[in-house]
């Protein structure tokens, strides 16, 4: 055995010893793991489709396609609104609730003689507005999302009942009746609409300045603080886009029914809304996510719906089916991102 | 211990992480009664190392650990304290609710049948502590005790384990020098009791003092381990630096000849509790370092400079305007930036690409109407900021999250200077960083001082403060509390600024 003091200095020459993530072939991995994460769900849909059109013969039909579209296109209105909001790694449980009061709102504007046409503008406002106070009592008064919105949850339902006198409110003239049930160019108008509000996202999130600030307060809030970026606007923006997004969701709700249920419209619509997001990709902390996960996501979840029916579950079977496809594709997608995805 | 069995050896030992290799094949022989020193710059691997001896990290298949002769793995905490591993961390790992007794048996707790043996756990902690020589009783709450004693509480705990290998981690960085001297005497009981000490620290004349032998590592290699009549000043830099370190350090500009002009001015700044009453001067090309030891309050006046947290006092002049700084923002678009010392949780963001990362400052600036992102002025700058600072990356594409500890701090500080700062404050520029970059960082730091910026350095490193600086500002206790090397005071030296931070304060006068 050698002893310490035996043991002499032993200089070796090293090289430095930093190896960076630029070599080739760990640049290629890097690569093909974006492009992994920016497919998505997207084979889930499509194994989805090609298994119901096996077992209906019905589904892949243009007539069936554009109804699963219609289907999705109200909670991918919500869906887009939530993304922004779980972007930011809050929550918005009110939608459901501002969809309500927002329906209740178009319907009684719709009533208005000659002048009709003012439920639209008079909901978004509404909506807006609702979402401008989640909002303030995040930004300012820095109060946890899921508090803020679970109180407007309770609270904002009880306003849809108080605007229509606890009944349901009708409107068999409806002026603005067409987006509920006319189409454009062969497609309905309100999967004309749902489309218009992923564009507008899409282009928020990831060609303006708001975009990056809503992904960088998402993915650090402390680094963005101190990086000079307004934390609050981009917490009032969010919020209040999301009770815009509720408040079109009301107006496309109350134009396809011709009337408004303060009590009952729009019922758990949050909940369906978050899990189009999460399917979607989107982390649930924040920071990371796109909105064309999101619309994918909606766009399961609306299959799933009308593809059980089609092969005749019953609707007890519907609800857990739905449920575990839900819990698996995301599992399946945790396990496909091992070690870069985060939720 | 002359012809004994090494305690413990690490053989080839190598840790990578996704985007860097940490530690390439080292050795580290450690004998028992033998109080080893473990040297190197930061990043250079040391902490990692003591990681995946305490089980925090595992190593990279391929190397070996011994402990008496005996291979083992060491795959958790529990396994390393089963062979007798203890570590004591910088930051201290006591809970300050619980009593001294219940801290040091926390996991291990006495019991009778299904109840916990208070009396029991006391005595034998007493013992322990009277063996030390402490002050304070087993029964003592945590949070009664101050930095040094609490630090004793963690020693303790070793022992109480039985443990034979105990790493101590910058143990004196928050002690006085009464205190320093007191740890002293209790490492070298330790070791007549035949205890192995791996020892971690900057501070040369602890090594003089202590080390029985020094091992150093340099970026993630082992260089050599010197005997204790080996070692000396010169030869310990030269081994981890791996270079004369006159040529190291960068100071190019010459400050004393330009200045004159007080560009930057903060008058009476103060939190009410961590910092207190500050004022100083900065010149215009003019490198200020602010030293000082760990929780003096540097970080803490820099925040509130930049207004990153509230004041009670202090106002803060540019070019003699009064500049109204409530916010971050507002600093910013005064021209005053600030570099974290955290730059992964308060400084990137790690999700997003170089490119973001690096433009995040400036979007609303270089925007179109409505506040639509300038996509190609983005890809420009960014595409300048990686040849200007010579960013290691493929493209401006990368996140952030997956480069080095180097080039994201290259990154972070490419995004302070889109911004064309008059006034930076950089808080620990180098802090995890390689040798290669840090040059490269001292460079810049150098070529910014030229081009008339105002540069306020804080750092830990002193032979970094004294390399780079022009003028000292020393805190202690949230004052700044002496300076070195304006006209009128003491030269900049690491001597002199030690002598102040620590209150000795004869070399300030």
């Amino acid at each position: 055995m050698t002893s310490p003091n035996d043991t002499s200095a032993s200089i070796q020459a090293t090289g430095p010893a930093g190896v960076d993530a630029t070599s080739e072939s760990k640049q290629r991995r890097l690569a093909w793991r974006s492009t992994l994460q920016a497919i998505g769900m997207l084979p889930v849909l499509i194994i989805l489709g090609v298994v119901f059109e096996l077992m209906s013969g019905r589904f892949m039909s243009f007539q069936n396609l554009s109804i699963v579209m219609q289907q999705a296109s109200i909670n991918t209105v919500l869906a887009a609104g939530m993304t922004f909001v779980i972007l930011t790694g809050g929550i918005d449980l009110s939608v459901g609730s501002i969809l309500a009061a927002a329906a209740m709102v178009a319907i009684l504007g719709s009533l208005i003689p000659e002048w009709g046409m003012l439920g639209i503008p008079a909901a978004l406002l509404a909506g807006l507005g609702f979402g401008l106070l989640n909002g303030a009592l995040i930004a300012f008064a820095k109060l946890p999302p899921f508090i803020v919105t679970l109180g407007s949850l309770t609270a904002v339902r009880g306003v849809a009942r108080l605007l229509g006198g606890d009944t349901t409110q009708f409107n068999p003239q409806l002026p603005f009746a067409f987006i509920g049930n006319g189409t454009l160019f062969g497609l309905p108008w309100l999967v004309w609409i749902a489309f218009a509000v992923v564009i507008v996202s899409w282009f928020i999130l990831r060609r303006t300045v708001l975009g990056v600030h809503i992904y960088a307060v998402g993915g650090n809030p402390d680094a963005a603080r101190l990086t000079g970026i307004k934390v609050w606007a981009v917490l009032l923006f969010v919020y209040a886009f999301s009770g815009l997004a509720a408040g079109l969701g009301g107006v496309m709700s109350a134009a396809r029914l011709f009337a408004a249920n303060g009590l009952q419209l729009g019922q758990s619509y949050e909940l369906d809304a978050i899990a189009a997001v999460i399917l979607g990709g989107t982390s649930f902390v924040g920071g990371i996510g796109s909105i064309w996960g999101t619309l994918i996501g909606a766009l399961i979840i609306a299959i799933l719906s009308n593809g059980l029916i089609l092969v005749g579950v019953s609707d007890i079977w519907q609800f857990i089916i739905k449920g575990l496809v839900i819990i698996g594709a995301v599992a399946l997608d945790r396990y496909r991102l091992k070690g870069s995805a985060r939720t | 211990m002359t012809g004994s069995t090494p305690i413990l050896e690490m053989k080839d030992i190598s840790k990578t992480f996704p985007g860097v290799k940490a530690l390439t094949n080292v050795t580290l022989t450690v004998y028992p009664g033998e109080i080893h020193a473990l040297m190197g710059e930061n990043g250079a691997g040391k902490s990692t190392l003591m990681k995946i001896l305490s089980g925090a990290y595992q190593a990279d298949p391929g190397g070996e650990i011994r402990i008496n002769g005996q291979q083992v793995t060491i795959d958790g905490p529990l396994a390393a304290r089963q062979h007798g591993i203890s570590i004591i961390y910088q930051e201290l790992s006591l809970a300050p609710n619980l009593t001294v007794a219940e801290n040091m048996l926390l996991g291990r707790e006495h019991k009778s049948g299904p109840m916990v043996d208070r009396r029991s756990m006391e005595k034998a902690c007493q013992e322990v502590l009277e063996r030390l020589g402490v002050r304070f009783r087993a029964t003592t709450k945590v949070s009664e005790l101050s930095m040094a004693e609490r630090q004793l509480v963690e020693i303790a705990r070793a022992l109480i384990a039985n443990s034979r290998i105990l790493v101590m981690d910058e143990p004196t960085t928050s002690l006085s020098s009464r205190e320093t001297e007191a740890m002293f005497a209790l490492v070298r009981q330790l070791k007549s009791e035949g205890l192995a000490i791996i020892y971690i620290s900057h501070r040369m004349a602890e090594i003089y003092e202590l080390a029985d032998r020094v091992s150093v590592l340099r970026d993630g290699s082992y260089v050599g381990t010197l005997v204790s009549n080996e070692i000396s000043a010169e030869r310990l830099v030269q081994m981890m630096v791996g270079r004369d370190l006159s040529s190291f350090y960068k100071k190019e500009h010459d400050a004393h000849q330009s200045r004159g002009q007080v560009m930057f001015a903060v008058q009476n700044m103060g939190d009410g509790v961590r910092v207190h009453d500050c004022s100083f001067d900065l010149h215009e090309g003019e490198v200020l370092g602010i030293a000082g030891l760990v929780g003096a309050g540097r970080t803490e006046l820099a925040r509130l400079i930049y207004g990153a947290d509230p004041r009670t006092s202090g106002e803060v002049f540019l070019r003699g305007k009064h500049l109204l700084i409530h916010a971050p923002e507002d600093a910013i678009n005064s021209g005053v930036v600030y570099l974290t010392e955290d730059r992964k949780h308060l400084g990137l963001f790690l999700d997003l690409t170089v490119r973001e990362n690096v433009n995040v400052s400036v979007l609303g600036r270089d925007a179109r109407v409505g506040g639509v992102l300038n996509l190609r002025s983005a890809k420009e700058r960014a595409a300048a900021a990686i040849k200007a600072l010579a960013i290691r990356v493929a493209g401006d594409g990368v996140l952030v999250g997956s480069l080095s500890g180097g080039n994201q701090q290259k990154v972070l500080l490419s995004r302070l200077l889109e911004t064309k700062p008059k006034v930076l404050i950089l808080d620990e520029p180098t802090r995890g960083v390689d040798i290669g970059a840090k040059s490269e960082i001292y460079r810049l730091i150098d070529e910014l001082a030229k081009r008339s910026v105002g540069i306020i350095v804080i750092s830990s490193e002193l032979p970094e403060v004294v390399g780079i600086c022009d003028r000292v500002l020393v805190m202690r206790e949230g004052r700044i509390e002496g300076e070195v090397g304006g006209a009128g005071h003491p030269p900049v030296t690491q001597e002199n600024i030690i002598s102040i931070a620590t209150g000795v304060r004869e070399a300030a006068e």
